[in-house]
């Protein structure tokens, strides 16, 4: 068989057989539930569920209900909070890091608790947390209270949780590329008389973009679609976009919506990974990186990813 | 690589407490959990040392046992899985032109982006919409799914390093295509195959979110069982849970410290 194809055919061919398995799964289990979800948030919804087939822009006008328009203004603050939170956590950490002659200790202490399951870590804030938690009976038998604080179920709580859940999104793309950066650029722009910070905002920031852009989109993203952790530390008022669209599902039973929700998150999260990767790319053209080294790179920004999925 | 000139000494004494002190709280909520799986009474008030919610745990738990064995089903199955479909995806989008190749590609990157809620509501609705019963079945798929990616990720970051002309050799001595992918190619991938799998396992034991969605009843795998018990309060058997899965995860991790120093390493 193999005589009687053209190298071009043959190519083709073993492509193929390679390949579409992966491709055939994906089409079936990815992009047609996807494209189904694009379907339904433009018919009309069903009584007990589904949908019924007739076109119409009743969910998007739905999200605009005053009560969704606070859920999704909760959202964005929350997400930008904990986003930020993270990030300026991850900074000095991943500086510190790239510095250390520790790095593979240091990567496993920062690993451990990123992958204990997320429900474990949840628990275990709940259980520090909660009116007759690890921190109140710890102040209770200092006397420093009386009586329990509320430390839980609030909006307090969950940006502190999702600070928690995800800061090695931050930490370990930001290792990445501090490690890879040039300190004596450092050294040279104090010479040229640059203050510390100045030195490192003006020098390093510019040169660890894509690690910033990365550690951004990490932890935006998820934050952005969190569901758990507002369902189990938050309380009646830090309901957010991923409990409405799981409530739309499987309570209210309005599918339609519930789809509208999700084409939102969908768009910001790919605007968000269109945005990363165009500012890695301009990145990697400046530095004429080996292919191989920027596969490393994305291998390791996607390693940490799998904490979560 | 490093220059280690720049270190006036403040910055990086700075940067220093804050990574201890961000150490010191990542593993706080753990150690609080462990410390209160040895308590003898139930909340957090430590009223002496005791191993009974072992004890409760390991004898006295049987749905949570069922919940882990479903886990196992659904991790191994689905982690060979994607771990076959991954491996050879990236054996042919690395090495061959074919048409549909830049559709694959993108749509493999997909599902490690988007929000587990999303990948979880589509395919409960995709499941709902062609009439197939959720269970053990759909869990799989939806495992399958969310590891692919991450399969084909690091076969193809390994492929990267692999010298095509090996792949030629072989031929030209006269080696079939299915000789060249099970004696020359997969020999010299196994330890990207076999970490990828690794990862696969992780993932699969560790996922709620997606999980949660698709599953039915009679099918709930240990992450499902966790959440519940979660739901009815604090329970001390949860906090002994809590350690054998922390355990676990150090056993993952040390098992995969090789691929932790190259990833320190190449810098």
């Amino acid at each position: 068989m193999r005589k009687l194809l053209k190298p071009r055919e043959r190519e083709q061919m073993l492509g193929t057989a390679y390949a579409f398995p992966m491709g055939i799964w994906f089409t079936l289990f990815f992009t047609i539930p996807l494209g189904i979800i694009v379907l339904y948030s433009f018919l009309k919804r069903g009584l007990y569920g589904g949908v019924e087939w007739e076109f119409t822009l009743d969910a998007y006008k739905q999200m605009f209900n005053p009560s969704f328009g606070r859920v999704v203004i909760r959202t964005l603050w929350i997400s930008v909070l904990a986003t930020l939170g993270c990030i300026l956590i991850a900074i000095p950490c991943g500086y510190a890091m790239a510095k250390s002659k520790y790095q593979t200790v240091l990567l496993f202490l920062i690993i451990i608790p990123f992958w204990t399951n997320s429900l474990i870590r949840i628990y275990a804030w709940i259980s520090i947390l909660s009116t007759e938690g690890f921190v109140n009976s710890l102040l209770i038998k200092l006397g420093l209270i009386d009586q329990g604080l509320k430390l839980i179920y609030n909006n307090g709580a969950v940006v502190l949780v999702l600070i928690y859940m995800y800061l090695p999104f931050a930490i370990l793309p930001l290792f990445t590329t501090i490690d890879k950066f040039d300190f004596s650029l450092l050294d040279a722009a104090r010479d040229l008389g640059a203050s510390k910070l100045e030195a490192i905002i003006k020098v390093m920031f510019p040169n660890i973009k894509s690690g910033l852009s990365t550690a951004f989109i990490f932890t935006f993203i998820p934050i952005f679609g969190a569901y758990t952790v507002p369902l189990l530390v938050g309380g009646k008022d830090s309901t957010m976009i991923g409990n409405i669209i799981v409530d739309q599902v499987s309570k209210t039973r309005n599918w339609p919506l519930a789809s509208a929700f999700s084409m939102v998150l969908t768009f910001i999260s790919l605007v968000g990974v269109f945005w990363m990767l165009y500012n890695g790319k301009r990145e990697q053209m400046q530095s004429k990186k080996t292919t191989q080294q920027s596969l490393e790179q994305n291998i390791k920004k996607h390693h940490l990813i799998r904490g979560e999925k | 690589m490093n220059y280690h000139t720049y270190s006036k000494k403040s910055s990086v004494s700075f940067s220093y407490t804050v990574l201890a002190l961000t150490i010191v709280f990542l593993f706080i909520p753990l150690f609080v959990v462990v410390f209160f799986s040895f308590n003898s009474a139930k909340g957090m008030q430590w009223q002496g040392a005791s191993l009974i919610w072992y004890e409760k745990l390991i004898f006295d738990s049987p749905s949570l046992w069922a919940a882990f064995k479903n886990s196992l089903i659904i991790a191994l199955t689905s982690s060979l899985t994607a771990t076959m479909l991954g491996t050879l995806a990236a054996i042919g989008i690395k090495w061959y032109r074919f048409h549909g190749k830049s559709y694959i590609t993108t749509i493999s990157y997909l599902p490690m982006v988007l929000p587990e809620v999303i990948i979880g509501i589509s395919m409960l609705i995709f499941f709902s919409a062609v009439k197939i019963r959720l269970g053990m079945f759909t869990i799989f798929v939806a495992h399958t799914t969310f590891n692919l990616p991450f399969v084909f990720m690091m076969v193809s970051a390994r492929l990267d390093e692999f010298d095509y002309s090996t792949v030629e050799a072989a031929r030209d001595l006269g080696a079939n295509e299915r000789q060249t992918l099970t004696k020359v190619i997969i020999p010299s991938v196994i330890p990207a195959i076999l970490s990828g799998f690794l990862m696969c396992i992780t993932m699969s034991l560790e996922d709620f979110v997606i999980t949660f969605f698709v599953s039915g009843p009679g099918s709930g795998t240990l992450p499902l069982y966790v959440y519940s018990m979660i739901r009815y309060g604090v329970s001390p058997v949860i906090n002994a849970l809590s350690f054998v899965m922390i355990l676990g995860t150090m056993v993952i991790a040390f098992t995969f410290r090789r691929f932790l120093k190259t990833v320190a390493a190449s810098s």
